[in-house]
């Protein structure tokens, strides 16, 4: 893997892989929902839908067909502290994919009437999100668990803040993020490394430097009693949810963490894009065994992302059909409870550490899902992470994993969410 | 490194002696192999009174075997960090895993014991039977599965197997037993239905051996395939609407029958869908809902052509006060494209991407098992990615078009939507509720433009 800069602060990451003829671009900008203040609550989100919107040399109807031209796929995310944008594509489609994203860095166009247009389709993404009682739970667990951190906000943003953001809100994020400086552009596929940097230095080597901008987040104080969050609406399947404060990814207690998780809910993806790719290994994980065989909870599932600064790790249960709330919280209560006082066996914790030493590989297996590691991580962690985590994994003990657990699942650090559903209203 | 996709898939296929069938495709990405074992044993054999059988079956068939608790099952899976995947749709119920190439023959060992031997211990029925009914009532709560099983319903009637619930009713789940399951076993799976595909790093001869050690001496022999029931076409319009509250956005499912995945006409449909919903953001359809109107996240077409005629299903999410107009943007484009067929340019862009996609439909060991079974399943040969490109450059304007006449026409849609309080007063007097508790029929395994086009997401 190929490290490099611009002069202009971009940073680029060339892998060459030739073991199929494609080649997946992934442009990333260190900015998100972490990066944003009350009152413009999603416009992170809202920049990225906007820049599939067409630039000055790019005209609206062109910029979705543009990557499928070439049989293509093309999308981006937005996430606490990253934006991304991807396209997969044949290998002879580089040069325009290249130009894409040097397009979308300085030349979005941010139409009026696009804008106007845009607003009523995020309204709609948010309310197919709240049709699901689980993921209204999350963004209210979320929303209880942090005061003053800006992790609290739901990345899709708040719904009045929708309403009322401006066509210069969103151009004015736009243009003070994506600078060459604040940005990285992973290459992986088959291709030439010195190629990719001569095509990159041609694209993107004219466009303006300039400052990162300056990003300070308020600090989250310390939780120092349980929270607790009830939702109640017309629905047919309870659901229940922990979370507590987590370490930071670059903090020497993550490692630590992601075997406990792994341990208690079965080892998945390292990151947001691969975690839900398929189900974890899960059913002699601690949690699965005390509440799902034990016919309390018909699933169970964990959540630990590396993030930039102190996110959740949560964990959430759906009951069985007819087993009342108080119950399972209970129980899966009394679960955690053990596992702090007693820790894990070492037999729990080597395999927690080969279950995530299986899921690294499996996550690169393919040119698009290595390109998203790469950019992940340097977006999220910086330079060497992605490469020092097999060696991390590798050094975590059960000592260390039995003293996170006591440290950070403690109840008073806790918040705890029911959605609890209502009989039909008519 | 090999480059074996580059060039085509060089794939192996060897039948057994006692009739199952091993593909293999050796990949150098990763030290991975992905194993999928797939039975002819989806929901169309069911009995017609054991609605849910397979889906059930594929819940409890991992736990537990001859020589296997359950437990020992997870431990062979779980300390390997191997996830098994049962899935279940009409037609196929399948194993499907991922394992370091170093577990490979322990892992394949432990799948061949799981479809050939399991006992469906008691305790086991009795858990995952309360998971399955909450896995219904989960369902029942998602107003996006509860209009796309009312938008089967009314294509197909309750009683097809193409129409009625995979994973059955709370009814159907609750009446299940050990008996049932040893029954659907014995009459379902057998080498004869069986296809193994292996895709990873691995040698085909040592996946070859393995399947050999795993598989011979099987001689169960399967009932003979059920034919898909005859489906007729609906003549009029036909709607369902599913009112549930508090749901802040109403979905929208639209439909017609279609074709069988073998009708010559196959490239002909799919370029259809593709222009109609898929290309760009969702084709013509997500242009006008999402793009022109605003209206909604989500807006696409997909088309699931299987034994038999698989269904054209349209989707949209929208504000409840945007039903109807939605709905009347639906008709204006299906019923453009039926009309008046699409054009030069939209043929040529969509022909361009599908045959470009092919390297990217083949990006993954998973992606590569799942195409070779399919090839598999249907008879396309081995050859398949390599003759796509020409079977897709024949399709000329006239096809496309005839296509679109044969499917699109408003007059005969059938249209479900589930959602909070539209039909109050606001013109949806015609729609009558639907029934209740249609599960999801999960779709059959084929290629090419049927998943959900991607969407800038959060």
């Amino acid at each position: 893997m190929r490290s490099t800069h611009l002069d202009n602060g971009l940073k680029i990451l060339v892998q060459e892989l030739h073991t199929a003829p494609l080649v997946s671009v992934w442009c990333w900008y260190k900015v998100g929902s972490g990066d944003e203040a009350p009152g413009r609550t999603g416009v992170s989100h809202w920049v990225e839908h906007m820049n599939f919107k067409g630039t000055t040399n790019i005209p609206r109807d062109e910029m979705k067909g543009i990557v499928e031209k070439f049989g293509g796929t093309w999308n981006g995310y937005t996430w606490l502290d990253q934006t991304t944008y991807l396209e997969t594509a044949g290998r002879d489609a580089l040069d325009t994919l290249l130009f894409i994203e040097a397009e979308r860095m300085a030349h979005g166009l941010y139409e009026p009437q696009e804008c106007e247009s845009e607003r009523t389709v995020i309204i709609s993404e948010l309310q197919g999100g709240e049709n699901d009682p689980d993921q209204l739970l999350d963004t209210e667990v979320t929303a209880t668990a942090f005061r003053a951190h800006p992790y609290r906000h739901p990345t899709i943003g708040w719904i009045d803040d929708l309403r009322t953001m401006t066509r210069d809100d969103l151009y004015g994020h736009y243009r003070r993020h994506y600078v060459p400086s604040n940005a990285t552009l992973v290459v992986v596929g088959d291709v030439d490394t010195e190629d990719v940097l001569r095509r990159a230095q041609r694209q993107f080597g004219s466009l303006n430097g300039g400052p990162a901008p300056l990003q300070t987040r308020p600090a989250e104080p310390v939780q120092i009693g349980e929270r607790r969050v009830l939702l109640e609406r017309e629905g047919t399947t309870a659901y229940l949810k922990f979370a507590w404060h987590s370490p930071a990814a670059r903090h020497a207690d993550f490692f630590p963490m992601l075997v406990l998780d792994a341990a208690l809910t079965g080892a998945k993806g390292l990151n947001i894009w691969s975690s839900f790719r398929g189900a974890p290994p899960q059913r002699r994980a601690r949690l699965y065994t005390a509440l799902v065989e034990r016919g309390l909870a018909s699933a169970v599932g964990g959540s630990l992302l590396p993030t930039r600064e102190p996110f959740l790790y949560s964990v959430g249960f759906t009951a069985t059909d007819g087993v009342p709330l108080a119950d399972l919280e209970a129980a899966a209560t009394s679960e955690i409870e053990r596992v702090r006082e007693q820790g894990l066996t070492d037999e729990e914790v080597l395999r927690a550490k080969r279950q995530l030493r299986a899921r690294l590989v499996f996550e690169n297996d393919s040119v698009t899902n290595v390109a998203h590691q790469l950019g992940y991580f340097e977006t999220v962690t910086g330079p060497g992470y992605f490469e020092e985590m097999p060696s991390h994994l590798a050094a975590v003990t059960a000592a260390q994993v039995a003293d996170v657990a006591a440290r950070y699942l403690a109840r008073e650090r806790r918040t705890v969410g029911w959605f609890r559903p209502l009989e039909r209203k008519r | 490194m090999t480059t074996t996709v580059a060039s085509g898939l060089t794939a192996v296929r060897e039948p057994l002696a006692n009739g199952a069938v091993l593909i293999v495709q050796e990949t150098a990405f990763s030290p991975a192999v992905t194993i999928n074992l797939a039975f002819r044993a989806g929901s169309l054999e069911e009995p017609d009174d054991r609605p849910g059988l397979a889906w059930f079956l594929g819940r409890v068939i991992d736990r537990g075997t001859a020589t296997r608790s359950a437990m020992a099952v997870a431990e062979a899976l779980d300390d390997r960090g191997v996830a098994l995947r049962v899935s279940t749709n009409r037609h196929v119920l399948s194993l499907s895993c991922t394992c370091l190439s170093e577990d490979f023959h322990h892992i394949f060992g432990v799948l061949a014991d799981v479809v050939r031997n399991p006992v469906f211990p008691e305790e086991e029925i009795e858990k995952r039977r309360a998971e399955t009914i909450t896995a219904i009532r989960q369902d029942l709560d998602n107003p996006g599965v509860r209009a796309s099983e009312a938008l089967q319903t009314l294509l197909y009637g309750a009683s097809h197997p193409y129409g009625r619930p995979a994973k059955g009713t709370i009814a159907s789940v609750e009446r299940f037993t050990r008996a049932d399951l040893v029954a659907f076993h014995r009459a379902r799976f057998g080498p004869a239905a069986l296809s193994i595909a292996i895709v990873g790093d691995v040698r085909a001869d040592t996946a070859l051996a393995a399947a050999r050690d795993a598989f011979d001496g099987w001689d169960a022999v399967p009932a003979p395939n059920r034919p898909v029931p005859p489906v007729s076409r609906a003549a009029a319009r036909q709607q369902a609407a599913i009112e549930m509250a508090d749901k802040s956005q109403t979905d929208i499912a639209y439909g017609f029958t279609s074709i069988s995945r073998l009708d010559p006409a196959y490239c002909s449909h799919w370029v259809m869908n593709n222009i109609l919903g898929q290309f760009g953001l969702g084709g013509r359809l997500a242009e006008n809902i999402r793009e022109r109107q605003g209206m909604a996240y989500y807006a696409f077409s997909s088309f699931d052509p299987s034994l038999g005629p698989g269904p054209l299903v349209i989707r949209a999410g929208v504000d409840p006060a945007n039903v109807e107009r939605a709905i009347a943007a639906i008709d204006a484009e299906v019923g453009a494209l039926g009309r008046e067929g699409a054009t030069e340019r939209e043929l040529a862009e969509t022909r361009q991407y599908l045959i470009g996609s092919i390297p990217r439909m083949l990006e993954t060991n998973q992606s590569i098992a799942v195409f070779l079974q399919t090839a598999e399943f249907f008879g396309l040969g081995l050859d398949y990615d390599r003759r796509l490109p020409s079977l897709l450059r024949a399709v000329t304007l006239e096809d496309v078009n005839a296509a679109a006449a044969a499917v699109l026409d408003p007059e005969r849609a059938c249209v479900a939507v589930a959602g909070s309080a539209f039909a109050r007063g606001d013109g949806h007097a015609s729609f009558g509720e639907a029934g209740s508790a249609f599960a999801r029929g999960d779709s059959d395994a084929s290629f090419g433009g049927q998943a959900p086009p991607s969407v800038p997401h959060h």
